[in-house]
């Protein structure tokens, strides 16, 4: 136990894969404290994927090191296979199957007894609800219940690392919810998890510490409090009655409030990242945005105070955005 | 289909967190299981797909069937004077061509495996690295198993009668299972190394059927030009046609058993390394 409890469960060091020509991951270095949800945090492409692959021993590091409970994952690769199991979207379940059957055969493979790969089997689809899908081929499932049987499958041995790619991409927000709980669940025995996500509020909502990535690179890392207080603390989303008055809106938030506004393509919307300070609040901060733009004689019809969305994260660390919808505006 | 969509469309049961507390706390694992055990249970997995889409099962029922009929009325008359005289000749080939073709499905099974994601898993596990492949195997061995009982009991209705009896039948399909059984770990590297099931298919189909006609399965290679007769004369599957024929006929053709061995062996020592290394680096 002592080593769940204390130490790293991950420590890579100028972690190297190449494709071709691509880095797909350039020099990552992480360490995961044992016990805790870490979260890797990045879009498509960033090389998230590529990087629990080579944690996972599925793929050969081409340079660097990386090393999981202390065991190197290329020199000790069964060593660290025995600890860890694998939830992603490549590393999925038998669909010809059923529930149950998948549930038998990994129980089986873990060195587990007809009976009790049974036992264990079906006391893991009652818990995570599958209880009525048991018999079922898992081709059947629906999105929701597809990543329970992936996760059910990764825990089948408890393991002391859990390894979740993108355990939400593509789930409607209620099975989301209950991936979420899943993930505490876990966590909560002792297990650390190593979670990659696109989605900010994800990582948010189960790491304790997180790191950005982008281009194969490490472009933050650190708590959620720090990571936040780097990219500011938060962003008011505006619309306005008069598309005629955002430039004027626009330049009002940007001389007095020292924001960084985005223009989004509804022409009555605005977007302005406030930056943070000791000294006042996301909502001190929005609140004197209202004022302002009122007493500029700017009618607002509608106002809302969010979280940094992962674009706003990625243009404040980067300088870019995540690509997913450029906005010419942004370089403005 | 109408289980599927009641499935979907009802309300998915929640989580029990405190069930799922009281599984996880257990942490003691049991101890690794041997790799005879991880394989056999690769093969379950195969019975359990064949279980649940008997479909697949075509490729080595109808198949093989409609392969000794066509053969035995297209050429019998003109090769041996009848259908009849021809398929004491030509079964034990028609039986071989056909179970070494349907091991081209192994690596058509590899890459859809790699495809749908569950492959990964199973790579990821702490079991000794050959099994889900030696496993693929021997559900195939079973599927060739099918063929060669389907074919022996059609040929017999046709009138074929092997002097070998009952032991020189089973022998000789014991002999053809364990070349099959070395030749797939060809398959499993081409299913490993290429990107999708297609590509996988057509290169198998370039490979094995001039390696299946180009034999003495359908006539005796005399007739042939000699260079077509020394490629013949050394096919592993001339070696393997003339084994399972002279088995099924009483003999013991040493001599053809023993290069058919030999190149059993051949492909397994050669290809067999390939794929696990290709396995690892994936």
């Amino acid at each position: 136990m002592s080593t769940q409890t204390s130490g790293l469960a991950i420590e890579t060091a100028g972690l190297v894969k190449t494709f071709g020509e691509t880095r797909a991951v350039d020099g990552v270095d992480l360490a995961v404290p044992a016990g805790t949800v870490y979260g890797v945090l990045g879009p498509n492409g960033a090389g998230k994927t590529t990087t629990v692959k080579m944690l996972a021993t599925l793929l050969r590091p081409d340079g660097g090191e990386a090393h999981v409970f202390g065991h190197d994952v290329v020199r000790e690769a069964d060593e660290v296979r025995g600890r860890v199991s694998l939830t992603g979207q490549y590393a999925s379940v038998d669909e010809d199957l059923t529930g149950t059957e998948n549930l038998v055969l990994l129980g089986r493979l873990l060195g587990h007894g007809k009976k009790a790969a049974r036992e264990r089997g079906a006391q893991l689809l009652e818990a995570f609800g599958l209880t009525e899908a048991a018999g079922k081929q898992v081709k059947h499932y629906s999105g929701g219940m597809r990543r329970r049987i992936d996760i059910a499958a990764s825990i089948l041995n408890t393991p002391d690392l859990l390894f979740l790619d993108e355990p939400t991409a593509g789930l409607d927000p209620r099975s989301r919810n209950q991936v979420w709980d899943i993930v505490r669940a876990v966590v909560a025995q002792g297990t650390t998890v190593l979670l990659t996500t696109q989605y900010l509020d994800e990582a948010d909502q189960l790491a304790s510490r997180i790191a950005v990535i982008d281009k194969g690179r490490v472009i933050a890392e650190g708590t959620k409090g720090e990571l936040k207080a780097s990219v500011g603390a938060g962003s008011v989303h505006l619309r306005l009655r008069d598309a005629d008055q955002r430039p004027e809106a626009e330049r009002v938030l940007r001389d007095l409030l020292a924001a960084e506004v985005q223009l989004e393509p509804d022409p009555v919307a605005l977007t302005a990242l406030l930056g943070a300070a000791a000294s006042d609040t996301a909502a001190d901060r929005a609140a004197r945005a209202l004022a302002e733009l009122s007493r500029a004689g700017i009618t607002v019809d509608n106002f809302s105070l969010g979280q940094p969305s992962l674009d706003e994260v990625f243009l404040a660390l980067t300088g870019h955005d995540t690509g997913h919808d450029t906005k010419d505006e942004v370089a403005a | 289909m109408s289980t599927a969509t009641g499935t979907e469309s009802k309300e998915l049961a929640p989580v029990r967190a405190d069930s799922l507390a009281a599984l996880l706390v257990a942490r003691e694992r049991p101890p690794r299981p041997s790799s005879l055990s991880t394989s056999l249970t690769f093969g379950w997995r195969a019975v359990l797909k064949i279980k649940h889409v008997p479909e697949q099962l075509f490729d080595v029922t109808a198949f093989p069937i409609m392969n000794l009929l066509m053969f035995t009325y297209l050429f019998g008359g003109a090769l041996a004077g009848s259908p009849s005289d021809y398929i004491q000749f030509v079964l034990p080939g028609i039986l071989v061509m056909s179970v070494v073709m349907i091991t081209m499905y192994t690596g058509v099974s590899v890459n859809i495996d790699i495809e749908k994601g569950v492959f990964d898993r199973f790579r990821s596990l702490p079991i000794w690295r050959p099994s889900a492949m030696v496993g693929y195997l021997l559900g195939d061995a079973l599927r060739y198993t099918i063929a060669s009982v389907v074919m022996l009991v059609v040929g017999l209705v046709l009138g074929y009668r092997p002097d070998g009896g009952f032991t020189g039948v089973v022998a000789g399909i014991a002999l053809l299972l364990v070349f099959s059984f070395a030749f797939s770990w060809v398959w499993t590297m081409f299913g490993l190394m290429l990107r999708t099931e297609k590509s996988v298919m057509s290169v198998s189909m370039l490979v094995i059927f001039p390696l299946t006609f180009l034999s003495n399965v359908f006539v005796d290679p005399k007739t042939m030009p000699g260079w077509l007769q020394a490629f013949v004369n050394n096919s592993p599957i001339t070696h393997l046609a003339s084994a399972v024929r002279e088995l099924m006929a009483g003999h013991w053709p040493a001599d053809e058993i023993g290069w058919t061995l030999g190149w059993a062996a051949l492909f397994l020592v050669v290809f067999g390394p390939v794929t696990m290394r290709l396995y690892n680096r994936k």
